[in-house]
């Protein structure tokens, strides 16, 4: 593990939370209340840090709390810093959140019922990372009480020592590395070295979990400060498919070569969609007049152009090598979080 | 990932399939449904591009399997133990999308018989455990969603018995991969083993792309008691006495 990890450990945003004016019932309204939120934590796990502040004000009822940022509600599920880099184009500091503990809008949210749903909401998208990693997740399932307690105390406390010593025996490894001068499991500290090295020789997928949240402009801008606002979680698309690492001619695989294959549909060129169509092609029989047709007349859709990846609060070159980028930069259920606002133009009639 | 979409018998390797393999899966599925279950609400692939701002640039297969407005009665205890055989009756009186008009106007004449609830079901293709995953949500016949203890009261014994046990790896709340709302799902990270132990039973499946066709139809018949669905045994028989 890198001296970037340990950043994006250690990251967090400092966030002023006001309380929404309608469950204000005290004159003076209350100030609002200043936080610090680490990045790969869960905005309702502040809670014991904000409701000091406001319960006195509080109307009678009971707390089902969250989040919203210029009216739209925040999905807990998400990791506060993941978050920050999708809705805050320009990064405000401090982030000016509101904070309700009523009339949870639970058509739009999924019901959080405390630290419960955050952990298990954790260990489900751990599961699912070891999953596309290993092609099982016994390891997860298989885990003791004790251990699954400290990989979650471990996260909740930002304990990165901890973590490591947990989260090795997950046997998830770290994916292999093109260009890294840095992976050389004797010298790491954890005591699992053997281990890791066991996994990393029997690697047999170099499937990557990867969530991607994209959302599109169709007008160019400048400044961060002139990029549209996101006001509905409908304008972002939600990406949660792998990303095969594939290693063509020595030519290493890109954070770009990423992105692309994740969007076919605006980079067709990518070997992901080709060999989807051709097996299509092959395998269907009488399906292939309805389902073949319409693609083979896509146009390649030359003007959808990567405006800017987001991860972890920087935005990486996208020539970098992906495995460094996961490696590094991933959370710790073991996906990659992936922000990326494309600019995509009708035909050129906009430009 | 998808290197080996073209041949089968990978299905019977590791109890996996890939996004092209489902949706002919599905194609074949729904098509076999309505064969078979003529009197209840069919299953319709309902084509979804992720991007909804780029028209039809997006691969055929993107979307999933849809089967709403299948109702099923409050059970009373003692009733439990017909149960399926109850709900299956109860839907042949309503087909598709008139049944909703029809339970508003008799909603007043109602209120002393049993409630009806509609339960909406998506089939939906997991790409990180390349396998489907089961979406559904349930409302009351005013269009009240129900609480998921109100649900847990629909599903067949063995269900909530298992619920009980693991209430957070079993059925939880999740956001749907399409719809972005909150839908309930059962968890899928078991569901290739048992899909590899149905098939290697049947080594004479896993021939010529038989398997695919075969996947959902298996999958469904074990998925589907889990919510109190059950298949015909003649759409799984003649399924594959149609190829063999």
């Amino acid at each position: 593990m890198s001296e970037a990890h340990k950043f994006v450990w250690e990251g967090s945003i400092p966030l002023q939370i006001h309380l929404h004016q309608s469950e204000i019932t005290t004159l003076p309204p209350p100030p609002p209340a200043l936080v610090l939120a680490p990045r790969i934590g869960y905005l309702p796990l502040l809670i014991s840090l904000i409701k000091p502040h406001f319960s006195t004000t509080l109307p009678p009822g009971i707390d089902t709390i969250w989040f919203e940022y210029k009216g739209l509600p925040l999905k807990w599920y998400i990791p506060t810093g993941v978050l920050f880099d999708l809705l805050c184009m320009e990064p405000e500091r401090p982030w000016n959140l509101t904070v309700h503990f009523r009339g949870y809008p639970s058509n739009l949210l999924l019901p959080c019922e405390g630290v419960d749903s955050i952990k298990w909401s954790f260990i489900n998208s751990l599961k699912e990372a070891a999953y596309v990693i290993n092609g099982n997740c016994k390891n997860v399932m298989n885990m003791s009480q004790p251990d699954q307690a400290e990989l979650w105390h471990s996260v909740l406390s930002g304990n990165l020592e901890s973590y490591r010593r947990v989260s090795s025996k997950l046997k998830l490894g770290t994916f292999e590395d093109e260009y890294a001068e840095n992976i050389n499991p004797v010298s790491t500290k954890s005591q699992q070295s053997t281990e890791e090295t066991e996994v990393t020789g029997q690697l047999k997928t170099g499937r990557i979990p990867v969530r991607l949240y994209v959302w599109t402009v169709n007008k160019d801008f400048d400044d961060l400060e002139d990029a549209p606002q996101i006001d509905n979680w409908d304008k972002v698309s939600y990406i949660n498919r792998p990303v095969e690492i594939h290693k063509d001619d020595g030519k290493y695989f890109s954070l770009n070569d990423a992105v692309r294959s994740l969007l076919p549909e605006f980079f067709p060129g990518s070997s992901f969609v080709d060999e989807e169509d051709a097996s299509i092609n092959r395998s269907t029989g009488e399906e292939e007049e309805n389902t073949c047709d319409p693609m083979s007349s896509f146009q390649p859709l030359e003007n959808a152009e990567i405006k800017l990846v987001r991860i972890q609060g920087i935005e990486p070159k996208l020539e970098i090598p992906f495995s460094w980028v996961v490696n590094n930069l991933m959370n710790p259920e073991y996906f990659l979080h992936i922000c990326v606002c494309l600019k995509v133009s009708e035909a050129k009639a906009l430009q | 990932m998808d290197v080996k979409t073209g041949s089968s018998d990978i299905i019977g390797l590791d109890g996996t399939l890939s996004s092209t393999q489902f949706f002919l899966s599905a194609l074949s599925f729904s098509d076999n449904w309505k064969r078979f279950n003529p009197s209840l609400p069919p299953w319709i692939w309902v084509q979804f591009p992720k991007h909804r701002f780029i028209s039809s640039h997006n691969k055929v297969f993107e979307g999933y399997l849809s089967l709403e407005n299948m109702c099923f009665n409050n059970l009373t205890q003692e009733e439990e133990s017909n149960r399926s055989s109850t709900s299956k009756e109860e839907c042949n009186t309503s087909h598709g999308e008139e049944e909703e008009e029809l339970f508003d106007y008799a909603t007043l004449v109602q209120s002393n018989c049993n409630e009806v609830n509609h339960y909406d079901f998506h089939i939906v293709y997991s790409p990180s455990y390349r396998v489907p995953v089961l979406y559904f949500r349930a409302c009351h016949s005013d269009g009240q969603p129900l609480s998921f203890d109100e649900i847990e009261k629909d599903l067949p014994g063995h269900s909530s018995k298992l619920l009980s046990e693991s209430k957070w790896t079993f059925i939880t709340n999740e956001e749907h991969p399409y719809l972005n709302r909150p839908w309930y799902k059962l968890h899928p990270c078991g569901t290739s083993d048992w899909m590899k132990l149905l098939f290697q039973n049947d080594t004479s499946l896993n021939k010529n792309g038989f398997v695919i066709e075969q996947y959902l139809v298996s999958w469904f018949s074990v998925i589907g008691q889990v919510v109190g669905l059950k298949i015909p045994l003649g759409m799984m028989d003649t399924n594959v006495a149609n190829h063999s």
